[in-house]
């Protein structure tokens, strides 16, 4: 029998590598991640997990050690935060080209200057291009869910590719809510043994890491673009056996309350929970209104999209990170890109706000969704608008 | 994954590639002839030579061979002409030499 129980989302994304019977977790505490290399710590001191656990001296080094610890066929866990996956930067890219199942939580945190530890996603937006699948968890029942689930994907020889998982800092990281977990069987049932054909072994040497001349260098970048384009499909199939196996689906793009609706709202992460009471207070009042959570972010899922926003006039989009004298909100410009072929496409207006953990209200949202309506129809002055800013502000031209 | 064993690099689609860019076998650089940068070449003087292989310890690049004579000479084909060996030769039996252009 699963069992239900107040888990904060680190604490979770924990059990989950735990049940996963993960073999080595490399990791360097920062806030708000924290919570996960130590609660990890503490079961492979007590004997709960039977696990290497590298303590290092950097996210550098922490994920240099993950690569070391796929690359001989162990599954592999580690976590970070902000400025954590800043430091972990160049080794970020290794992982995907080199094509090593690591799994990563990522508690979205605020970059420096000024010294922030509060929620944004700046940290996933620097990311974004790193050829590592990522998704985005709602709620604490996500985190652990989805963390299960990275590693069935990762590792599927179809793809082997490292997997991401976003959860926003403190308001998911630190936040009790019920979870359910499942028992082991299930999860074992669900989660095959990590088999890796190109396994480092003295017994057999192999080279990994080769360097890449101009003569290869390309066809080395377009087999790891194919390959993570590919993974769509093991990506769908995890999900429906994931379902299958512990009752609970999903999908790429979660659509709520879209049927008819002539504007929808999009959102990322935890917000999406909040922008929902906003769509259902909008509702009630008789407005044509509906949400899309972006839960899948690379490889991004164009169809998924394109199908849900078919029928709206307007879709806002709702930011978390400000691309530096760019055109609008990171996401708000991959959308817009992805929409920009259709013959029938809504309007898409950018919003960005709940920055280094601003808070942003069921009422903010309602405001949003008002103001976004009256963009899209009247037009503004400004490539995209900031939500909760003291004074007017005006100068974001294009 | 590849059919057929194509002879270099530049033969390799992008299909070709295993998972990674592993390369199965270990040492695989050997194939490639990596010494045609060099800009200077060890000479080594027999003379003087004590067969102490204290150069074919020290080259980073393990281009110093044994020779059926006993003596320790670099294979030009792989030798970078960083000059640790000649540094190193105790009785100053290597001497570097310019790389005339050929
Ligand atoms: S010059 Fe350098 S690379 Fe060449 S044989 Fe001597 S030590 Fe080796
Ligand atoms: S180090 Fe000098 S003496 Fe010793 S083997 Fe090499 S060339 Fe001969």
């Amino acid at each position: 029998m699963s069992k239900r129980v107040g888990l904060e989302a680190s604490f979770a994304a924990a059990e989950a590598a735990r049940m996963a019977n993960v073999d080595v977790i490399a990791a360097y505490p920062i806030t708000p991640q924290t919570h996960i290399p130590e609660r990890l710590a503490e079961m492979v001191a007590n004997g709960e997990l039977e696990a290497a656990y590298i303590p290092v001296e950097s996210e550098h080094s922490a994920l240099s050690a993950c690569l070391g610890s796929a690359a001989v066929g162990a599954r592999t866990f580690t976590a970070t935060a902000g400025q954590g996956l800043e430091l972990m930067h160049e080794v970020v890219y290794v992982a995907s080209s080199m094509r090593y199942p690591i799994v990563m939580t990522v508690c979205n945190r605020a970059l420096s200057a000024p010294l922030s530890v509060w929620g944004d996603h700046s940290d996933a937006m620097a990311v974004r291009d790193t050829g590592w699948i990522q998704v985005f968890c709602q709620n604490n029942q996500e985190a652990f869910d989805m963390t299960l689930w990275a590693f069935r994907v990762g590792e599927d020889s179809r793809v082997l590719l490292p997997v991401m998982v976003h959860f926003d800092g403190f308001s998911l990281s630190h936040v009790t809510e019920p979870v359910i977990l499942p028992e082991q069987e299930e999860v074992d049932r669900f989660l095959p043994k990590f088999q890796y054909a190109f396994a480092l072994n003295p017994d057999k040497p192999m080279t990994h890491g080769a360097f890449g001349p101009p003569d290869i260098y390309s066809e080395t970048k377009v087999a790891q673009e194919v390959a993570l384009r590919k993974s769509k499909g093991v990506i769908l199939q995890g999900w429906q056996e994931f379902g299958d196996v512990f009752g609970r689906y999903y999908d790429p793009v979660e659509s709520y309350k879209i049927e008819g609706a002539k504007l929808l709202l999009l959102t990322m992460g935890s917000f999406s929970e909040t922008a929902k009471a906003a769509i259902d207070t909008k509702k009630d009042s008789g407005e044509s209104v509906g949400l899309i959570n972006l839960r899948l972010w690379r490889p991004f899922p164009f169809e998924e999209l394109r199908q849900a926003v078919k029928d709206a006039e307007t879709l806002v989009v709702f930011d978390r990170c400000i691309s530096f004298g760019g055109p609008v909100g990171p996401v708000c410009s991959e959308v817009r890109s992805a929409l920009y072929n259709e013959k029938k496409r809504p309007a898409v207006v950018s919003f960005i706000g709940g920055l280094g953990g601003r808070d942003v209200s069921v009422k903010d949202f309602e405001y949003v969704i008002d103001r976004g309506r009256e963009v899209a129809q009247k037009g503004s002055k400004e490539l995209f608008e900031m939500v909760g800013i003291r004074g007017q502000v005006t100068g974001i031209r294009g | 994954m590849a059919k057929k064993k194509p002879k270099t690099v530049s033969d390799l689609t992008w299909k070709d590639l295993e998972v990674g860019n592993i390369v199965k076998e270990a040492g695989g650089a050997s194939a490639r002839k990596t010494g045609d940068w060099r800009t200077e070449r060890p000479v080594l003087d027999k003379e003087k030579c004590t067969k102490c292989a204290l150069c074919w310890l020290y080259c980073p690049d393990a281009a110093i061979k044994p020779t059926e004579e006993g003596y320790y000479e670099a294979d030009l084909d792989y030798c970078k002409g960083c000059g640790i060996c000649a540094n190193i030769c105790p009785v100053g039996a290597i001497t570097m030499t310019q790389e005339e252009e050929q």
